[in-house]
């Protein structure tokens, strides 16, 4: 199936029913018990830096391992896997010293993603998309890393956009069909994204649909960078976005009311992936599979969603459960484009028409 | 005096003080590197109401990319500045990026244009796209500046087709198509003003979705040190530009003044110069100029200004009790320089005048409208304060204190808040703290809320029937957490029976139903005061009572099985008329003058508490006056609210042909009538009124075949809230609530006006009905439109249906929260029925049969209906069936 073709499909079906992302890749790879000696593997034997913890560097050294959680959610029901590349940006790899392979890294994790889809296509013909994962790195544009300096700044908006390009070519070469920038926890930074997105797209002649996801970090309905759902959708739109949601930091029950304000506004496709639930006090998650499905049944109902998936904590089982809950009920309707001046501070302004 | 309507509603404020081209004291303080007192500069225009904050670096002396940067980190890490939306304004596009490159938000660029060629303005427009910004685009091409009417329109209808033929979005292009001075004495510049004008006007209505700005002080260049001129050609400017459609302007929001207070005679100068309407007019304001110079502001001298005469305490009192606000800022000021602190003004002269206006309202000489017209005042007057308290605060640690804390909003689901407006206002204006939350506002953010900041009490409000319930859960989350606050309730929706038989029960902390906002007062007062024990008991065995007679009073009046009720159903002949269509037909941006006539005003007058019949109650012995001024001030808001189209109105309706089974009504989508498309569901009456008398459910209006129904649904609130938030945000509520009060009148007015084309046009079936608005409020004609929620039929829920079949979330915009209520709140939505005999009444309380029948014809579980159909169960679900 052609990039056109499957994209073409997966649209149709987006129309008629809720679509599933997969779920955590971290949940399913700390089952495996892993030891320092998987994340080096031979070729980052003498890597001056410890590498584990790095998720990403797997994709090299363990791929096996990769192709396995990706199978278990195609056969869990997910239309969309996501890559395994939520850290591959420069900056992020500069902190394991592994910045000169992001590339490869980006392609090598999209290239078995694309694998574990082609196979489960083949089977029964169905598209099976490949979402690029791009995360938010570990540096923020709109805040100082010194409380006692506030103007101060440890990363530019043309340096984190070039790395986010890097990262970019290499899923665009591996394949990828969607970009999925995700966990958004500074709007300028999802900016910088997606300058770097635009940028690679030039170079390459390949455009891929955006996919833009924010994450409210607490109760307040806030970005970290302080922005309320509205002023972060606001602050986005310019990117025709695909598809538009929220994931991690909050669970479900957490997560309802600001997924509501965005279903409210938002032109497009609205997707949410929360955690399950938040982290309890042994760092582990409580919501099951059975307690997440009642929520994604009410949110489905009530007509807030288009695409459903998970984030931190979040296993094969949980996605079962959330695709029966969602199955048979219509998609959320987006409303027509307002064709108002829409401005956004840290929060949204609206000019009359 | 036209106080009460601001023509800068739909006027976006772009806070121009923080511009070094504009402000030398900005500039010394960037030059000097003292960026704390920038953002104090930046802080105050947004305290002073700018929707948008301008900021302009552009100085010989400044490194223009690297202050820009640095200035902007530093307001995204200020919260209370970094809310609103940056303009980022340079002439040099170095800036310009670096600005963008540090806001996460969408800010505006100021600005780009065709100066250099299309290329550049293309390659520039481009990036702006990328950084997700709306530009300013100044009329300003490869031949210069446009400076009259014709070069400003054929540049800025360029740039238009250019820029949306790259995909920018049409709304966010801002024109900017130069303001010049005038009265330069140099005869080429008489038409500037002019050329603006009708350059604005076409690109206002040719150029759709884009918008118009300006730099409004370039205008009065030529009379720079003469302040009383300036602002007056400022205002008579805007007062014209607005018109013609300017929309944005970047001024100092401190200071807008407006056209009706520029004394007559200069006004008239000044329009002169600015029309070009006569040879001799700009030597006619320079002699006029030499009059008024340092004369201080000048104001319409025929006004009786006695008052003014009197000590400063007197005159704030005077100013709180007429609701007057053209000085409250200057009296203030010269009382906090004769007081010791700046809290004891509050202490003292304002609320010692806002208890003289709290002992009028009791004592019912004054009315609510006036009451919310001081409030304003005790707004502007505190607002004024409050930044000296703060800095007193800092210096001294000394923080002032108020009667009590109290957290207010509209419970989740609903979208209603008039009541909760007025009732927040009339306590703010007797001290105290109110945290208004807001509508559709989730139970634990409430109670969050509450907590966070120490409330004394908690008010909730609703308006339709499931936020009644929403209620009843709050109070059991409140008694499951262990609090203790008081709770008050009130909205029109609730009741003191309600809250006595569902609400207290489940919380045993004070709970308080408040009927209306001159209630709240005494109750909060006491509430909050040494009376609490007394009061709380008092209530507790108010209510215990209530409760004991409302459960007596249960079930006494029979009821027929439901078997029974259905064959007392009218027997009614049928004569079906076709409509003109089937499906649906939208009415997007519906004319708002033609609502006008079909405005009901009672209502409006109820919703202020003033009661009595439209015209009737202008000339009422009691509440005359006030009714009197606030329909002046409501037809006037009302005229700029049409003219000026602060709101749209949108409508759809739609005809199906339909059939009556059992008491539902199937409908199709054609002729053919094949496969049924929706199902409506109503609810009969089960009282027993005797043989021969019938009982009715709206599916008795359907003929078992061959009929047809009707669906529509109204909005005229597309836009009020904005236009709400910013009277707010000019601490004017009474504005806010007033405009809020009129949309709600004029989306009845639309439903009205639209039943009546149904009638005479689209269904057709009184083609030849005549009448006027006395008679259509009396409903003097053929078929009824009943609304879900309402008495024919309580069931919320059936609204899903209508919109459903009339797309009307797409068609109007209207939304439905969980809980069926429409958002905007200023919309409509129902059903038309055309027989003849077919008329309003209510369900009244139906039995258990009958729900779990209805129960079964939904699709629902048993508690689910009986959730739904709460307000009109003649049984208590929650006793076992016994029934």
């Amino acid at each position: 199936m052609k990039r056109e073709e499957r994209l073409a499909g997966l649209n149709a079906e987006m129309a008629k029913r809720i679509l599933i992302l997969d779920g955590s890749m971290g949940a399913y790879l700390q089952g495996f018990g892993l030891k320092s000696e998987d994340f080096h593997g031979q070729r980052f034997a003498d890597n001056r830096i410890p590498l584990k913890g790095d998720s990403d560097v797997l994709t090299l050294t363990r791929p096996e391992l990769i192709t396995q959680v990706h199978e278990a959610y195609v056969g869990a029901g997910s239309d969309i896997v996501s890559t395994n590349t939520f850290t591959g940006t420069p900056i992020s790899q500069g902190e394991y010293g592994l910045e000169a392979f992001v590339r490869e890294m980006n392609f090598e994790s999209a290239l078995l993603a694309r694998a574990a889809c082609d196979r489960a296509e083949k089977v029964d013909g169905k598209p099976r998309a490949v979402a690029g994962s791009v995360g938010p790195t570990t540096k923020l544009l709109s805040m100082s890393p010194d409380v006692g300096d506030p103007g101060r700044r440890d990363a530019d908006f043309d340096g984190m956009a070039k790395g986010y390009e890097e990262q970019i070519l290499g899923l665009i070469e591996g394949s990828a069909d969607i970009l999925l920038i995700e966990t958004i926890t500074d709007t300028l930074n999802a900016k910088s994204a997606l300058w770097g997105a635009w940028e690679a797209f030039d170079k390459t002649g390949v455009e891929l649909p955006l996919w833009i996801s924010g994450t409210i970090t607490d109760r307040s309905g806030r970005t970290l960078s302080g922005q309320t759902v509205e002023a972060f959708y606001n602050s986005v739109r310019h990117a025709n976005p695909w598809a538009i949601g929220l994931n991690c930091a909050l669970g479900p029950a957490d997560m309802r009311a600001f997924l509501a304000d965005l279903a409210r506004v938002a032109e497009c496709p609205v997707s949410a992936h929360p955690n399950a639930g938040l982290p309890n006090a042994m760092g582990g998650y409580d919501e099951t599979p059975h307690s997440m499905e009642a929520h994604y049944a009410e949110w489905a109902r009530a007509g807030l969603l288009n695409i459903a998936g998970g984030c931190c904590g979040t296993t094969p089982e949980h996605i079962e459960h959330m695709r029966h809950a969602v199955e048979g009920v219509k998609p959320r309707v987006a409303p027509a484009h307002d064709p108002r001046l829409k401005l956004a501070g840290l929060e949204p302004f609206t000019a009359a028409a | 005096m036209s106080d009460s309507v601001n023509p800068f509603a739909n006027f976006v404020i772009v806070g121009e003080r923080t511009n070094v081209t504009g402000s030398a004291k900005f500039r010394k303080l960037i030059e000097a590197d003292d960026y704390a007192g920038a953002l104090v500069v930046a802080r105050q225009q947004v305290e002073s109401g700018a929707n948008v904050l301008d900021v302009n670096v552009d100085a010989a002396m400044i490194d223009g990319p690297a202050a820009m940067t640095r200035f902007l980190n530093l307001i995204a890490s200020e919260p209370d500045i970094a809310k609103i939306p940056l303009m980022i304004d340079s002439s040099k596009w170095a800036v310009i990026e670096a600005g963008l490159k540090c806001a996460q938000g969408k800010s505006i660029v100021n600005s780009i244009s065709m100066k250099e060629g299309e290329e550049a303005f293309l390659q520039h427009a481009r990036k702006v796209r990328r950084f997700g910004a709306a530009s300013v685009v100044m009329a300003f091409d490869e031949q210069g500046q446009a400076d009259t009417a014709a070069r400003k329109i054929e540049i800025c209808t360029r740039a238009y087709r250019l820029l949306v033929d790259i995909g920018f979005p049409p709304e966010d292009i801002i024109f900017d198509p130069n303001i010049f001075a005038v009265a330069t004495g140099i005869e080429e510049h008489a038409e500037y003003a002019k050329a603006f004008f009708e350059a604005t006007a076409y690109i206002r209505s040719e150029l759709p979705h884009a918008h118009v700005s300006g730099g409004v002080s370039n205008v009065s260049f030529s009379f720079r040190g003469n302040e009383t001129v300036r602002e007056a050609m400022h205002a008579v400017f805007l007062y014209h530009a607005i018109r013609a459609g300017m929309d944005m302007g970047i001024v100092n929001a401190g200071s807008l003044s407006l056209y009706d207070d520029v004394e007559p005679e200069l006004r008239e100068r000044v329009e002169d110069v600015l029309l070009n309407r006569r040879a001799d007019a700009t030597e006619r304001l320079l002699e006029h100029a030499e009059h008024v110079k340092g004369g201080g502001k000048k104001r319409d001298t025929t006004k009786d200004l006695a008052w003014r005469e009197k000590p400063v305490k007197e005159r704030l009192a005077h100013a709180l009790v007429h609701g007057l606000n053209e000085f409250i800022v200057e009296d203030t000021e010269e009382a906090r320089l004769e007081a010791e602190r700046p809290l004891h003004v509050i202490e003292g002269p304002l609320m010692d005048g806002m208890s003289i206006v709290g002992d009028l309202f009791g004592a019912g000489k004054m009315f609510l409208p006036q009451v919310v017209k001081s409030a304003r005042v005790m707004k502007q007057a505190v607002a004024h304060l409050i930044p000296y308290m703060e800095e007193e605060e800092q210096r001294t640690g000394m923080a002032g204190k108020s009667n009590g804390k109290i957290v207010m909003a509209t419970v989740k689901g609903d979208v209603h808040d008039i009541g909760k407006n007025i009732v927040g206002v009339v306590l703010q204006c007797n001290g105290y703290e109110i945290d208004d939350m807001g509508v559709m506002v989730p139970c634990d953010r409430i109670l969050e809320r509450a907590k966070e900041i120490g409330a004394d009490a908690i008010g909730l409000s609703g308006l339709i029937t499931p936020s009644l319930d929403e209620m009843v859960f709050v109070a059991s989350e409140m008694e499951r957490l262990g609090l203790k606050l008081p709770l008050l309730i009130g909205g029109a929706t609730t009741s003191r029976t309600h809250t006595a038989v569902k609400i207290a029960p489940v919380y045993s902390g004070p709970i308080l139903y408040v009927a209306d906002a001159s209630k709240a007062v005494p109750v909060v007062q006491k509430l909050l005061g040494k009376d609490r024990d007394a009061l709380v008991s008092a209530t507790r065995a108010e209510y215990d009572e209530a409760r004991a007679s409302y459960f007596a009073g249960q079930d006494k009046r029979p009821r027929l099985p439901l078997v029974k009720a259905r064959e007392r159903a009218p027997k009614l002949e049928f004569a079906p008329v076709t409509p003109s269509f089937l499906g649906v037909r939208s009415f997007d941006n519906y004319p708002l003058e033609e609502l006008v006539p079909y405005i009901d005003w009672t209502p409006f007058f109820a919703s202020w508490d003033l009661v009595g019949r439209y015209p009737a109650i202008l000339e009422d012995d009691i509440v005359g006056e006030a009714a009197r001024n606030l329909y002046r001030d409501a037809r006037a808001m009302l005229d700029q609210l049409v003219a000026e189209k602060w709101v749209k109105a949108s409508g759809v309706v739609g005809f199906w042909p339909a059939h009556r089974d059992g008491d539902d009504v199937v409908l199709f989508a054609d002729e053919k009538r094949g496969k049924e498309i929706a199902r409506l569901h109503t609810l009969r009456q089960q009282i027993d009124k005797g043989e021969g008398k019938t009982n009715f459910a709206l599916a008795d209006y359907i003929a078992p075949k061959g009929d047809y129904v009707g669906a529509f649904a109204v909005t005229a609130g597309l836009g009020e809230e904005d236009v709400a938030i910013r009277f707010k945000r000019a601490n004017d509520d009474y504005s806010a609530i007033l405009a809020q009060a009129l949309c709600d009148r004029l989306a009845e007015a639309f439903a009205e006006a639209l039943h009546a084309k149904v009638r005479r046009e689209l269904w057709g079936y009184a083609k030849d009905e005549g009448l006027g608005t006395d008679d259509l409020i009396a409903e003097k004609y053929r078929g009824i439109r009943p609304a879900p929620g309402y008495p024919a039929q309580p069931d919320h829920t059936e609204k899903k249906t209508i919109f459903e079949l009339l797309d009307a979330r797409r068609h109007t915009g209207i939304d439905l929260t969980e809980s069926m209520a429409m958002t905007p709140p200023s919309s409509v939505s129902g059903l038309y029925f055309a027989h003849p005999q077919a008329e309003y009444f209510g369900t009244g309380k139906i039995d258990r049969d009958q729900v779990e029948d209805y129960a079964r014809r939904k699709g629902w579980d048993l508690a689910t209906a009986e959730k739904w159909l709460s307000p009109i169960l003649a049984y208590d679900p929650m006793l076992k069936a016994s029934a």
